[in-house]
C-alpha cells in the first residue's frame, strides 16, 4: 500500500479525537506519582465507602460471634423455600420491569434524538426532574395516587367507573419499579443514539435502507451499548428492590430485598444480620455474573457502564 | 440526443433560511460521462449532489432521471450511490460487511454477495483488509472501502463529494488515476465534486464551473480553459491576464491603445469586452520588437519556467517564459491572434485578472517598497 498511516481523518472521529490519542502517552510519562496523588481522594473514598463495607458484608456472611466461621448463612439462602421464592419473584419482577422500561425507553430515546436540540434539553430536564426527589417520597406518592379513594379512582369515578384496586397487585409493584428506574434506561440509550453520526444514517439510506431497515441495520447496532448499559442500570436496582414492593403491594409481595431488610431490622439479635449479609453477598454475586454476561453481548472494545 | 441523458436538473432552486444556495440551476448529464462540479467552498456543490441523491427536495424545479421526474423519490429508491465527503463508513461493521451492506439490504443471498464483494475489494486493492475494522484503516484505505461500498450496488450514477480532499498529494494523484480507470471500466456515470481546478481538468469529460449557487460554465476541460465564458471562470481555471478591451470589428480588438488581431467575432462595433490572455501565451521580445512595452517587476523560478510580472502602463501582466529576464529590464510583449480570447462583459469584469496584488512575494515586495517610501518621507521631514 502506498499510503502512509492515518493520513486521512477516521470516518467519524472529529479531529480533536486524534489529538487526544497522540497526547496520551505524554501524559503517562508525566509521572505516576502525580497521577497517584491526583487519584488519592478516589482511593480513600472507595476504600472507605466500598471496600470496607464489602469486607463487613463478607465478615458477617461467614462469622458470627458465637459459632465462629460457618457457611450456614450462605446455605440458608438456597435451602429455605421462603428465601428462594422471594428471590425468584425478585428475578421475575426485575426482568419484567427491565423489559417494560426498555420497550418504553427505546422509542422514546429514538424520537428524542430526532427533535430539535432545544426540545431535547427541555425533555431531558423533565425526565431527570423526578430523580431529584427522594425515591421513598416518589413511591409514597404513587401509593397515594393509586389508593382505592386516590386520585386515579376519583377520576375514574367521574366517568362512572367503580373503584379499581390497584395497590396490592403485582402490576402496581412493576409500575413502581418502572417509574423509579425508567430514566436510567432512557439516558444511556439516548446518549448512544445522539452519538450516531448523521452521515451514517444518510449513507444507509443511500445504500437502499428504508426507515425500518435503517433502524435495524444501523441505529440499533450502534445504540446497543446504550441498551446494555440501560438494562444493567435498571435490572440491578430492580432485583434488589425492597421499599417499592412493600408500599405498592401493601405487603403482599415479598421480594428478596424486603427479606434482607426484615432480617437486619427485625431479627438483628438472632442471627438476622448474618443472614442479611449472606443474602446480600449471594445477590451481589448473581448480579455480577448477570452483568458480566450482559456485557459480553456488547462490542468487545466498547466499554459499557456497569 | 435527449434519450441519452441520464440526469437532468431543470430550474433547480434551493434556499436555506431564506438564503438562496442554488439559483435556477440547469444541467444535463449524459449516460457514462465523468462530470465534475468545480467551485470554491460554499458555492453549492454538496447541495447539488444532495438534490440528486434525494436528501434535499428543491424549493422549485425538477430532477429527471432517465427522463422520469424523481423529485419525490426517496433516496433509498434512487439508482444513485454516494461517496460522502468524510466516507461515512459503518463503524460497527468490518470492511467486508460495509461493502456488502447495500446488497444485504437489497435482499441478495449470502452466496451471491460474497463473490461480488470480493471482486469489488479486488478492484480497489483492499482484498487483504476484508476483515479489518474500519477504525484501523488509514484515510486512503477508508476511501477505497467507500468506493467499493458504493460501486458494488452497480448504481447508474455515482456521486463523489470531494473524495480526495483529505488525502496527501501523491496519494491523491494515484486515486485520481484509479477513479478514472474505475469509471472507464464500469461505464458508470460519475459526478465528481472538487474545488481543485487541476483535478477537475485532468479527470473529467465535462466540467461544470459553479459560483454562488449558479453555473458559470459547462464544457470540456479544453473548452473551459481555452474559451472561458467570463472573468470568473478565466481566473478560477489556471492563471489569466484579463484586460479591458474594445472590439473594433470582427477579428480585431484594441487593448492598451494597440490593435490586435484575434479569432473572435460577432460583437457589436466598439463593444467593450474582457480580453483573456494566458501567461504562457505572451512572448517576451526585445523592447523595439514588442507590440506592448513593459518593465519586469518580479521574477520567480518555477522549475521548468520563470514566472514574471510585467508592468504595462500600470497594469501588471503575468508572463511565463523559459528564459530569465532581470527585474527592472524594459521588454516588449507580443501576442499571437490565437492566444487572444474575447469575453462579453459580466458582473465579474474588473474583479480578476490583474496581478498587481499577486502572491506573497509580491505582497512582501509591496510592503518593502512602502516601507522604503515611508522612510524617505520621514527623512525628508
Ligand atoms: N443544511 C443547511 N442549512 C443551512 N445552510 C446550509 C445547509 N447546507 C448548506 N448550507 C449553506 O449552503 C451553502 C452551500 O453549501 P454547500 O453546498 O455545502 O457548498 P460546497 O459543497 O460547494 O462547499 C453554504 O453557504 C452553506 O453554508
Ligand atoms: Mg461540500
Amino acid at each position: 500500500m502506498p499510503e502512509s498511516v492515518n493520513k486521512g481523518p477516521s470516518s467519524s472521529a472529529p479531529a480533536g479525537e486524534k489529538i487526544r490519542k497522540t497526547a496520551k502517552p505524554k501524559k503517562k510519562k508525566a509521572g505516576t506519582f502525580g497521577t497517584a496523588l491526583a487519584n488519592t481522594p478516589f482511593v480513600v473514598w472507595s476504600a472507605a465507602f466500598i471496600i470496607i463495607p464489602l469486607l463487613f458484608v463478607l465478615y458477617y456472611s461467614f462469622f458470627d460471634p458465637e459459632k465462629g466461621f460457618s457457611i450456614e448463612y450462605i446455605k440458608v439462602f438456597f435451602t429455605e423455600p421462603m428465601y428462594m421464592k422471594a428471590f425468584g419473584l425478585s428475578a421475575l419482577y426485575s426482568v419484567i420491569a427491565t423489559l417494560i422500561s426498555l420497550v418504553i425507553a427505546y422509542p422514546f430515546a429514538y424520537f428524542l434524538s430526532k427533535v430539535s436540540p432545544a426540545s431535547q434539553r427541555l425533555q431531558m430536564v423533565l425526565i431527570m426532574l423526578p430523580m431529584w426527589m427522594n425515591m421513598l417520597l416518589r413511591t409514597y406518592s404513587w401509593n397515594q395516587i393509586l389508593q382505592d379513594n386516590g386520585l386515579i379512582n376519583k377520576l375514574l369515578g367521574v366517568f362512572g367507573i367503580s373503584s379499581v384496586h390497584f395497590l396490592g397487585t403485582p402490576g402496581a409493584v412493576i409500575l413502581g419499579m418502572v417509574y423509579n428506574y425508567l430514566p436510567y434506561m432512557i439516558l444511556p440509550i439516548y446518549t448512544a443514539m445522539s452519538k450516531i453520526d448523521r452521515p451514517l444514517l444518510e449513507a444507509s439510506e443511500d445504500l437502499g435502507c428504508n426507515g425500518f431497515q435503517k433502524l435495524r441495520r444501523v441505529i440499533f447496532p450502534l445504540s446497543l451499548s446504550g441498551v446494555i448499559s440501560g438494562v444493567i442500570m435498571v435490572f440491578v436496582p430492580s432485583i434488589s428492590t425492597f421499599y417499592i414492593s412493600q408500599k405498592m403491594s401493601l405487603g403482599k409481595v415479598t421480594l428478596i430485598g424486603d427479606i434482607i431488610e426484615q432480617q437486619i431490622k427485625l431479627h438483628y439479635a438472632e442471627g438476622g444480620l448474618n443472614r442479611g449479609a449472606a443474602m446480600s453477598l449471594v445477590l451481589m454475586i448473581i448480579i455480577l455474573i448477570a452483568t458480566f454476561i450482559m456485557n459480553r453481548f456488547s462490542d468487545e472494545d466498547e466499554g459499557v457502564l456497569m | 440526443m435527449k434519450e441519452n441523458m441520464i440526469l437532468e436538473l431543470k430550474n433547480i432552486t434551493v434556499s436555506f433560511d431564506g438564503e438562496t444556495v442554488l439559483d435556477n440551476l440547469n444541467l444535463s448529464i449524459r449516460d457514462g460521462e465523468f462530470v465534475t462540479f468545480l467551485g470554491a467552498s460554499g458555492c453549492g456543490k454538496t447541495t447539488t449532489l444532495r438534490v440528486i441523491a434525494g436528501f434535499i427536495t428543491p424549493d422549485s424545479g425538477d430532477v429527471f432521471f432517465d427522463g422520469g421526474r424523481i423529485n419525490d423519490l426517496p433516496p433509498y429508491k434512487r439508482q444513485v450511490n454516494t461517496i460522502f465527503q468524510r466516507y461515512a463508513l459503518f463503524p460497527h461493521l468490518n470492511v467486508f460487511d460495509n461493502v456488502a451492506f447495500g446488497l444485504k439490504v437489497a435482499g441478495m443471498k449470502k452466496e451471491e454477495i460474497r463473490p461480488k464483494v470480493e471482486e469489488m475489494l479486488e478492484l480497489v486493492n483492499m482484498k487483504a483488509f476484508a476483515h479489518r475494522k474500519i477504525h484501523t484503516l488509514s484515510g486512503g484505505q477508508q476511501q477505497r472501502v467507500a468506493i467499493a461500498r458504493a460501486l458494488v450496488n452497480s448504481p447508474r450514477i455515482l456521486l463523489l463529494d470531494e473524495p480526495l480532499a483529505a488525502l496527501d498529494y501523491k496519494l491523491r494523484k494515484d486515486m485520481q488515476n484509479e477513479l478514472r480507470r474505475i469509471q472507464r471500466a464500469t461505464g458508470i456515470t460519475f459526478i465528481f465534486v472538487t474545488h481543485d481546478q487541476e483535478e477537475a481538468l485532468s479527470m473529467s469529460d465535462t466540467v461544470v464551473v459553479m459560483n454562488e449557487g449558479k453555473i458559470q460554465q459547462i464544457g470540456s476541460p479544453t473548452d473551459i480553459y481555452n474559451e472561458p465564458q467570463n472573468a470568473f471562470v478565466a481566473d478560477f481555471i489556471g492563471e489569466s491576464n484579463i484586460i479591458d478591451g474594445v472590439m473594433l470589428e470582427d477579428y480585431k480588438v484594441r487593448l492598451d491603445g494597440r490593435d490586435f488581431e484575434c479569432l473572435d467575432k460577432g460583437f457589436a462595433p466598439k463593444e467593450p469586452v474582457d480580453v483573456v490572455i494566458r501567461p504562457e501565451d505572451v512572448d517576451i521580445v526585445p523592447l523595439e520588437k514588442g507590440k506592448l512595452e513593459g518593465e519586469v517587476t518580479a521574477i520567480t523560478f518555477k522549475g521548468d519556467y520563470y514566472e514574471m510580472i510585467v508592468d504595462v502602463c500600470g497594469f501588471k501582466w503575468m508572463v511565463q517564459a523559459t528564459d530569465e529576464t532581470k527585474v527592472g529590464t524594459k521588454v516588449g510583449l507580443i501576442i499571437e491572434p490565437d492566444a487572444i480570447h474575447i469575453m462579453k462583459k459580466s458582473k465579474y469584469s474588473g474583479m480578476f485578472g490583474d496581478y498587481s496584488t499577486f502572491s506573497d512575494e509580491m505582497d512582501q515586495m509591496d510592503a518593502e517598497e512602502e516601507a522604503l517610501e515611508q522612510m524617505e518621507e520621514s527623512d525628508n521631514a
